[in-house]
């Protein structure tokens, strides 16, 4: 594709002085990669970002359940939008796919309706007598990241080389439906090309797996995953994506979404569980990472203070596959400096 | 009550979401809700086009409207740019005010997801928290979050987190000042209201 066209396909990414929003979801299961992002721009790269303890959950998680009403979500949304307005922040970033795609959401319909936002503007002054301004901008930290890939290259310890073979690893990139799917042009490469997750696995020297289900959802489904009852829906959807990407033999998969990340992980195990079945040939099933634990780990950060400890399907093959060094004794230690006793073992899923 | 079709057209939504439905099926083709229920995205669209008050009367009471996921892989396909997914909220949120979620068995778990998702938020300010991921409810979670679970005061600060402290950081516990904002916003938005039809008992 030429250049002139690719134009097309890129966002705006401010560069600098950020405010970032917490994930529900990524703190709940993967607390160590948001302090790996925080870290990652103020330490490597240099960059402000503020991280204000008066924020909340956006709500996503129930409009998407159809328990939050829109006009309670968007304003919301503006509540937290002037917490960024108060501490003299223009750009937003929110660490939740879903939090993007509710954001990105409530902009759009204020824009195409004006009075939208003067009606938010009342409800969060009658609500909370507060005022805010809309964000200059908007991204994900998967942006962020993608956007200083090149930057944090030469930083670097590791590559994404097997060091065994000299090959490329060959990576599954996984980006969350609400990504871009909802506003094709808030994403890197819109819906049709997303590059988001691609750029830094190509930038970073491995090769990425394309297969024929990668635009796949990941099968949360919101209700369908929430209520146990439908979860059907959801292991059935991931365990679709699996079976597309299983002749490709990845190393390991990366995703932007923190609930992709998880289901990816977690439905490996129940997979294995119920059916005896993986999707690698030794049985360990495929590690999956978050962006962030795959940017920490290639700069040299320790595995257990991201949180690789807390995956069901075991990373330590792949990171012998990458050459970083760790020590297997402090995988379940915690600050009390005691050594944790190591976690039950599943029947199928071989850890 | 005025006519449901001019009940749905009061959410700013609507307009949005079913501007002109030519019925090509592109959005079930892409539905992973299609895939695995006997559900069918462009037979809603059709219908609600269609206006019949009786029929959206009865898809507002049956279980079909609760299937989809909220992926929302039909928009980027859609030729005509509507948004089936929206729709389906549209259409949701009718069906809680109305009473009608109450006539089928996926629609009265709205009730569950009231008492846990928007308790969540209105108790705690997060819509999930690893205190309320129990692991005897979600086995699916494995081994290793029944031991994090069990460890969490001891491994969390370890990866960075704030487990239940003050200040900032991830997992830490919401300001009381805040958390009564985050009320105040659901009682005059609606929140509070919609909350109380779906979970009145």
């Amino acid at each position: 594709m030429s250049n002139r066209y690719w134009n097309e396909y890129q966002k705006e990414i401010a560069d600098d002085h950020y405010f970032y929003e917490r994930s529900c979801i990524r703190q709940t299961f993967f607390p160590g990669s948001e302090a790996a992002f925080l870290s990652i721009l103020r330490n490597e790269l240099g960059k402000d970002i503020c991280d204000n303890p008066h924020q909340h959950t956006c709500t996503g998680i129930g409009y998407h359940s159809d328990v939050v009403p829109f006009n309670t979500t968007m304003t919301v949304v503006a509540r937290l939008f002037s917490l960024m307005t108060e501490c003299g922040y223009h750009n937003y970033v929110p660490s939740c796919v879903t939090s993007f795609g509710v954001f990105s959401e409530v902009i759009a319909k204020w824009k195409e309706s004006p009075e939208l936002k003067e009606q938010a503007r009342q409800f969060l002054w009658d609500a909370c007598k507060r005022e805010f301004e809309v964000p200059d901008n908007i991204a994900h930290p998967s942006d962020i990241i993608y956007k200083f890939r090149f930057d944090l290259k030469p930083k670097m310890r590791y590559r994404l080389i097997n060091r065994f073979t000299g090959k490329p690893l060959r990576v599954v990139e996984h980006i969350g439906c609400h990504y871009a799917k909802i506003f094709p042009n808030i994403g890197i490469g819109n819906a049709e090309f997303p590059y988001v997750l691609a750029g830094m696995i190509e930038a970073w020297d491995g090769e990425v797996v394309d297969y024929p289900e990668r635009r796949h959802c990941c099968g949360f489904g919101f209700r369908q995953y929430l209520v146990r009852e439908n979860r059907g829906y959801s292991i059935a959807n991931t365990k679709k994506k699996f079976e597309s990407m299983e002749p490709y033999e990845p190393d390991f998969i990366v995703a932007n979404c923190p609930g992709c990340a998880m289901f990816l992980d977690k439905w490996q195990y129940t997979i294995a569980e119920m059916e005896h079945k993986t999707y690698d040939k030794e049985g360990y099933g495929i590690p999956v990472l978050t962006y962030e634990e795959l940017t920490g780990l290639l700069l040299g950060y320790d595995p257990w203070k991201l949180g690789l400890q807390l995956h069901q399907v075991q990373c330590e093959r792949l990171l012998d596959k990458i050459g970083i060094t760790y020590n297997p004794s402090e995988k379940y230690k915690g600050v009390s400096g005691r050594i944790n006793p190591s976690p039950a073992k599943p029947d199928c899923l071989r850890v | 009550m005025e006519n449901i079709l001019d009940y749905l057209r009061q959410d700013v939504r609507f307009e949005e979401s079913l501007k002109a439905c030519m019925n090509c099926g592109v959005c079930t083709a892409v539905c992973p809700a299609a895939e695995f229920y006997d559900y069918d995205p462009r037979r809603i669209c059709e219908l609600v086009q269609r206006g019949d008050e009786r029929e959206i009367e009865e898809l507002l009471k049956s279980d079909t409207i609760w299937y989809c996921g909220q992926c929302m892989s039909c928009k980027p396909r859609c030729p005509r740019g509507n948004v089936p997914g929206e729709l389906i909220s549209v259409l949701r949120k009718a069906s809680q005010e109305l009473g009608y979620f109450r006539m089928s068995e996926k629609g009265r778990q709205q009730v569950f997801l009231m008492r846990t998702i928007e308790r969540n938020i209105l108790d705690i300010g997060y819509c999930v928290y690893p205190d309320r991921v129990d692991p005897e409810q979600h086995p699916e979670q494995g081994p290793i979050w029944t031991w994090y679970i069990k460890h969490i005061a001891d491994i969390a600060p370890k990866l960075g987190a704030n487990y239940h402290g003050s200040g900032p950081g991830a997992l830490r516990d919401i300001p009381k000042e805040d958390l009564e904002e985050v009320h105040r916003i659901f009682e005059v938005t609606g929140g509070i209201k919609l909350k109380n039809i779906v979970d009145n008992e």
